[in-house]
């Protein structure tokens, strides 16, 4: 009951995760994992379903003990403080909202084991409401609220407590398209706003890019790359992280000195020390144009659109090159002018580009052996 | 919800489309004609038994007269009143402590350990599975030598009523747990500031009110409707007092009185339970 003595005031804490070890039985969940939360910052951890990130949170947040490795919090080694005294707010994917209580109750609640009185608690949850733009609805109970805005109660419910960490685990999937990005983006301006040191889960990689200082790409309970968002989609450090952030089109190349030919042209290497060899080559669509219709009947970089994806202002055009297919990512009104069956030649832009070891790696690794 | 909002809403379209409003305002007729005379043979076949017995009970001495003595002998009859007040006792006592014993375990398996939940379960639902006659005699012997020490009232027979009312006990609340997603709620809440304690009194009890008043309410009409146990260990609750009424049939009047008071107070009860969930619902939803 004294946590609410104990919190600082904001400005957010530094938390450290260090050497974080957890099993599930014979499962390793999180194998020596470390992670620096500078005060106020806030970091994404991306990752695909099972690579620990949930656990990762989990471990900070209290719910579950840590085999091995500390967490540390403003300087305070917190690995064995149970989780009803480590003084963070966390937002849930699942709705968890307390249905007996109306939504200024469930913000109040936490204030409530604090010891503070009921009209404290009504004034500060009031402001809380505010904060996420629902002080309408404070009388009202869950069920007569829609996803997002039971998602903003917890929200607000889970700052009321002046928490000296934010923990969100996956808290916009349950929510639809437009909901989830309104959402997001409330969530950065507020976090920003309290100035609170901030772990955010998700799958879900443009939400991670989109709101993040930093984003953590994961595999296997360990971190393939820790950086900002606009780092780890343009300078991917593996081959995972190039696949899973953002779409690649991998296709076959030759290395020989710092560069890397691909199908006629040669393109820079994010990683100029690269051996000289064969190799797969990762390259993002919006890197492929199309330069005009086709004059000849074959070529390297000449093939038949096959397909149109329309994603909005810009629109994905797949292109049969013969022996494989490749991506192009351009303007929906310019794709218009190349429809399915179109014959074309493509250009690919010259930047740096990441490439996996060769061409057998790919399967090795366990990914698709995806086209190219 | 829609089905019942569709037939308001179409009504004026209907009657523009004379042949197939027809035939659907005839189906709608046959179905409600079906509901009603499935109502009245059901409705029959319970209340006329009941009917028979209320009417026996206000028969007078001679035929085609009436009396109300057989009601009001109910609690002056020989041994019928204290059975009455044992068997209330039980019911209260097995309830509270079916509950005691079953909640908190059930809260803390599905919080803690949920791959447990399987063994407790199967724990559960085994009275079941075993005769009430089984059941007496492995538990004669207990009783026995629990009784050479110190004597037992009727009362004790609550620990055999407690496993005979832990399946039904279990499936209610069990049901009341599947639909609250206790563990987020738990972790929520711990998350706050709660503790262990707080997290089960404040979070999950509260939002299993009508489980838990499901299950009191299947435990004490198990209580009230006991026979079998209590006779066989030789105790006197209520339906062992009617048995012995119904042998020395001098006043079977008494027998059916009181039988009827008893189911009487069952409804009462069974109506009271559930207008009070429902007025915990209303109170809920008189905000929107």
């Amino acid at each position: 009951m004294t946590a609410a003595e104990t919190v600082p005031d904001r400005g957010g804490v530094e938390v450290r995760l260090e050497s974080l070890r957890r099993e599930y039985g014979s499962v390793v969940a999180l194998d020596g994992f470390d992670l620096t939360l500078s005060p106020g910052e806030l970091v994404a951890l991306l990752g695909p379903s099972g690579c620990g990130k949930t656990t990762t949170l989990r471990l900070l947040a209290g719910l579950e003990d840590a085999d091995g490795g500390r967490v540390v919090v403003d300087g305070k080694d917190i690995t064995n403080v149970p989780a009803n005294k480590r003084n963070m707010g966390m937002v849930f994917q699942a709705y968890s909202l307390f249905p007996h209580f109306t939504v200024w109750q469930n913000v109040g609640f936490g204030l409530r084991l604090r010891g503070m009185d009921k009209a404290a608690q009504k004034q500060r949850a009031h402001e809380m409401l505010e904060l996420v733009g629902l002080s309408a609805q404070a009388e009202r109970y869950s069920h007569q609220l829609s996803g997002g805005q039971q998602q903003r109660v917890a929200l607000a419910r889970a700052l009321a407590i002046q928490p000296q960490v934010l923990l969100l685990d996956e808290p916009l999937s349950a929510l639809d398209a437009k909901v989830r990005a309104q959402l997001r983006d409330q969530i950065r301006q507020i976090q920003l706003e309290v100035g609170i040191t901030t772990l955010f889960v998700t799958h879900d990689q443009e939400e991670a890019l989109a709101i993040s200082d930093r984003v953590g790409v994961m595999k296997d309970g360990r971190l393939e790359q820790l950086a900002n968002p606009t780092e780890v989609y343009a300078r991917p450090a593996t081959s995972f992280v190039a696949e899973f952030v953002g779409l690649s089109n991998r296709l076959l190349g030759q290395v020989h000195g710092g560069h890397v030919e691909v199908r006629g042209v040669s393109l820079p290497l994010v990683d100029p020390t690269t051996p000289d060899g064969q190799v797969t080559a990762l390259i993002r669509p919006e890197a492929v144009t199309i330069a005009a219709h086709a004059s000849e009947e074959s070529g390297p970089l000449v093939g038949s659109v096959i397909a149109q994806t329309f994603l909005g202002a810009t629109s994905r055009v797949t292109v049969d090159l013969g022996d494989t297919t490749i991506m192009a990512q351009l303007g929906t009104s310019e794709a218009a002018a190349y429809p399915a069956g179109s014959q074309v030649s493509l250009k690919i832009r010259e930047d740096p580009v990441l490439v996996a070891e060769g061409p057998a790696a790919a399967v090795a690794e366990g990914e698709e052996p995806a086209a190219g | 919800m829609a089905a019942v909002t569709t037939p308001s809403a179409t009504a004026p379209a209907v009657a523009g489309r004379a042949p197939r409003g027809g035939i659907y305002r005839r189906r709608r007729r046959r179905q409600r004609i079906f509901r009603i005379v499935v109502l009245l043979v059901f409705g029959a076949f319970f209340l006329i038994p009941l009917y028979a017995m209320v009417a026996f009970s206000l028969e007078g001495t001679t035929p085609g007269t009436h009396s109300v003595s057989a009601w009001t002998s109910i609690f002056s009859y020989p041994g019928l009143g204290s059975a009455i007040a044992i068997t209330l006792e039980l019911a209260v006592i097995t309830g509270v402590v079916t509950m005691g014993l079953l909640l908190p375990t059930m809260i803390w398996v599905r919080l803690k350990v949920p791959r447990m939940r399987r063994v407790i379960e199967f724990i559960c639902l085994l009275p079941l599975t075993i005769p009430a006659i089984v059941l007496v005699v492995g538990l004669a012997p207990v009783y026995r030598q629990i009784r050479i020490h110190i004597s037992l009232s009727a009362l004790m027979l609550f620990g055999v009523y407690v496993i005979l009312a832990l399946p039904y006990a279990y499936r209610a609340l069990a049901n009341g747990l599947e639909s609250i997603d206790a563990r987020t709620l738990a972790e929520a809440a711990r998350s706050l500031g709660a503790s262990w304690f707080t997290v089960i009194v404040r979070v999950i009890v509260p939002n299993l009110w009508q489980a838990i008043l499901n299950a009191t309410l299947l435990t004490v009409s198990l209580v009230l409707g006991e026979f079998t146990i209590a006779s066989l260990l030789l105790y006197i609750n209520l339906q062992v007092a009617l048995y012995d009424i119904s042998r020395s049939s001098l006043n079977a009047g008494v027998l059916f009185s009181t039988s009827a008071a008893a189911l009487l107070f069952s409804f009462i009860l069974l109506l009271a339970l559930s207008y009070v969930g429902r007025r915990r619902d209303r109170r809920r939803r008189a905000l929107v």
